[in-house]
């Protein structure tokens, strides 16, 4: 079971390195990839460091190419496929068909992971993507169950990556269109969702309220704790009540059925955080390196340390963790 | 320019189904698209039903398409996703497959079908490979400008071979749009019902569940699974534009019976040529396609 990490800086990606990650993903500085925040990503230069980087210690690297490419920018995604291959990537992540189109065309030994971002849920589909691209591997989205995980998995299709920690998409990935309804900039197009361009905050007596785009996404008494408004953690009203409608803030955490996921024969668990800082890629990284590796040596004896959660729930949003979609009473 | 209906997004009781499609038969929509696209429990109306639903509106002169669901999870919906594949191969229907699932299913039955909007066809290339897979028509993505569609439809024309089966495009153009689709049934929580016991409350939302902000903006409707936008999407004014861009279907939503006075407004238009079809109201809006965030209104 291979441990893949984020990181959206150099300093970043060597933490995630030195902590134990077998393969590190990136993306370039532009909207060819699905966090395009100011101030991440890699240029050339830094991509070939941290190539350098992983390679000096033998950890992959993957690209992660994964938004939807425009017709009117489509060279830019060509580009940056191009770029990948030259410097000596591992692995494509993509999620449009374009992309994979002209990446098995003009690159028949690229590895091609499908994103998450392709939102593919069920193996026929995956099976259409390996007919047509030959994808070597397929992230799946934060929609199923365990249960449909493992007969994904069971299918043998194609190798399956699934997510173990961090922000929690409660979206199928890929097919939420909700921050541009409310923006005009989604994660498909421009690998952004509730962009900080568009947030507000504004006092109003003793409520502070968060704003996108100035539509009210929540209110927060004195004594709550504010969240950053991605709007689809909000309080809204339904049918007279105010209440998390869609979620409330909270991070996914699947430490708890590692043993589960590797006898379904998951082949890689994804950390999410691109965004995140260096320390916090190395305190994640670190500890899912601990927990992989105790699952290995026992897998049926296998427990999670209580310091582990603890610390895991510390970077959490709204600073709780919840198994998600895999566990059918959440959905 | 041609009017299609979309299949009905919500849960609606089986007789209800019935008197819509009795009365969609009479109306001027040239293509009906059939079936549950939503949730695999809404089982008011089996597939032999649709499939005489079907029978009937073809020979009131339709076009049918059997439409598919759109998150496929389960075994299950992947067991049944199957069986209404074959079922539209063996009778000759066209599906419009909302999930690369079915265009796995159709390509391989080689049977033409129409590639739906959640599939994510956001350039040229990627429908050449769709149609490649037996797309005859298909519908971009609901956050496409009409400026995107126009670069996507003029860019396939580029790539395509002489010999190939020309596409038609088809956009939304009276309806809420369905922005998200989650594992978790929005309608269900609203109730603190679990979802394997939702008791079928989306019986009870014929319309879906209307969400506001706290001081109170319509931002959403809950549908199940769905979440849908709080506002109706209507670019009926804007036909000609559509058309001058590369359109030749126009959808509109089936939301109540109203819709069908809809379909008749705008048939007249066309028939026409003129833009005046349903004013532009607080309840609407029109953003994507005039290159602003989909809830908001742009002067046309």
């Amino acid at each position: 079971m291979e441990l893949v990490c984020p990181a959206g800086s150099l300093p970043a990606f060597q933490q995630a390195v030195d902590h134990g990650a077998d393969a590190v993903f990136i993306g370039f500085k532009d909207n060819t990839n699905a966090r395009h925040f100011a101030g991440l990503n890699f240029d050339d230069r830094k991509a070939r460091k941290a190539l350098e980087y992983a390679r000096s210690k033998g950890v992959k690297l993957y690209v992660a190419i994964n938004t939807y490419a425009q017709e009117a920018n489509w060279q830019r995604w060509q580009d940056a496929v191009n770029k990948a291959v030259d410097f000596g990537a591992d692995a494509l992540i993509a999620a449009d068909v374009s992309v994979m189109d002209y990446a098995s065309e003009h690159h028949p030994n690229l590895n091609i992971h499908l994103s998450v971002q392709g939102s593919a849920t069920n193996y026929a589909a995956l099976e259409f993507y390996v007919d047509r691209f030959n994808i070597k591997r397929a992230v799946l989205p934060r929609v199923l169950s365990l249960k449909q995980v493992q007969q994904v998995a069971a299918s043998k299709k194609v190798d399956v990556e699934v997510f173990g920690f961090g922000s929690l998409c409660i979206m199928a990935e890929g097919r939420c269109y909700l921050s541009s309804y409310m923006t005009g900039e989604s994660p498909n197009t421009q690998g952004v969702c509730s962009p900080a361009k568009f947030v507000e905050w504004r006092q109003e007596g003793d409520v502070l309220e968060s704003r996108l785009n100035d539509v009210l996404i929540d209110r927060y008494q004195p004594d709550e704790k504010a969240g950053y408004p991605t709007l689809c953690k909000g309080r809204f009203e339904t049918e007279g009540k105010t209440y998390h409608t869609l979620e409330e803030p909270t991070s996914l955490n699947t430490l708890n059925i590692l043993p589960e996921l590797n006898k379904a024969g998951v082949k890689a668990i994804k950390i999410e955080g691109r965004q995140r800082s260096p320390a916090y890629v190395a305190k994640v990284v670190s500890i899912w390196r601990q927990a992989i590796d105790r699952m290995k040596a026992n897998p049926e004896q296998f427990e999670t340390d209580e310091q582990w959660m603890k610390e895991l729930a510390g970077f959490s949003e709204g600073s709780q963790t919840t198994l998600g979609a895999y566990s059918r009473p959440w959905q | 320019m041609k009017i299609s209906l979309a299949p009905i997004s919500y849960f609606w009781e089986k007789q209800a189904v019935f008197e819509f499609y009795e009365a969609a038969a009479e109306s001027d929509a040239d293509i009906i698209y059939l079936g549950e696209t939503v949730c695999s429990k809404r089982r008011q109306l089996r597939l032999d039903d649709w499939f005489e639903i079907a029978a009937q509106l073809q020979d009131k002169g339709k076009e049918v398409v059997l439409s598919t669901l759109a998150l496929i999870e389960a075994e299950s919906e992947l067991h049944a996703l199957k069986q209404l594949c074959h079922k539209s191969v063996d009778q000759g229907y066209l599906v419009e497959a909302n999930d690369m699932a079915a265009i796995k299913f159709l390509s391989d039955a080689k049977h033409y079908f129409v590639a739906g909007n959640a599939l994510n066809i956001y350039n040229a290339r990627s429908l050449k490979v769709i149609a490649e897979a037996g797309a005859i028509r298909w519908q971009p993505p609901l956050e496409l400008s009409g400026d995107g569609l126009e670069d996507i439809v003029s860019g396939y024309r580029a790539l395509e071979n002489e010999d190939d089966q020309t596409i038609e495009t088809e956009i939304l153009g009276y309806g809420h749009m369905t922005l998200a689709y989650s594992a978790r049934c929005y309608t269900a929580r609203a109730y603190d019902f679990p979802k394997d016991q939702c008791k079928f409350i989306c019986l009870d939302h014929p319309q879906g569940m209307k969400t506001k902000s706290q001081d109170g903006l319509e931002i959403f409707t809950l549908n199940g699974i769905q979440t849908q936008s709080g506002k109706c999407q209507n670019l009926l004014n804007q036909w000609q534009d559509t058309r001058e861009r590369g359109v030749d279907i126009i959808r509109i939503t089936p939301e109540d019976s109203n819709c069908l006075d809809i379909v008749q407004q705008l048939s007249n238009a066309i028939k026409a040529d003129k833009s005046d079809v349903l004013p532009i109201t607080e309840q609407h809006c029109n953003g994507y396609w005039n290159r602003i965030s989909g809830m908001e209104i742009a002067e046309v």
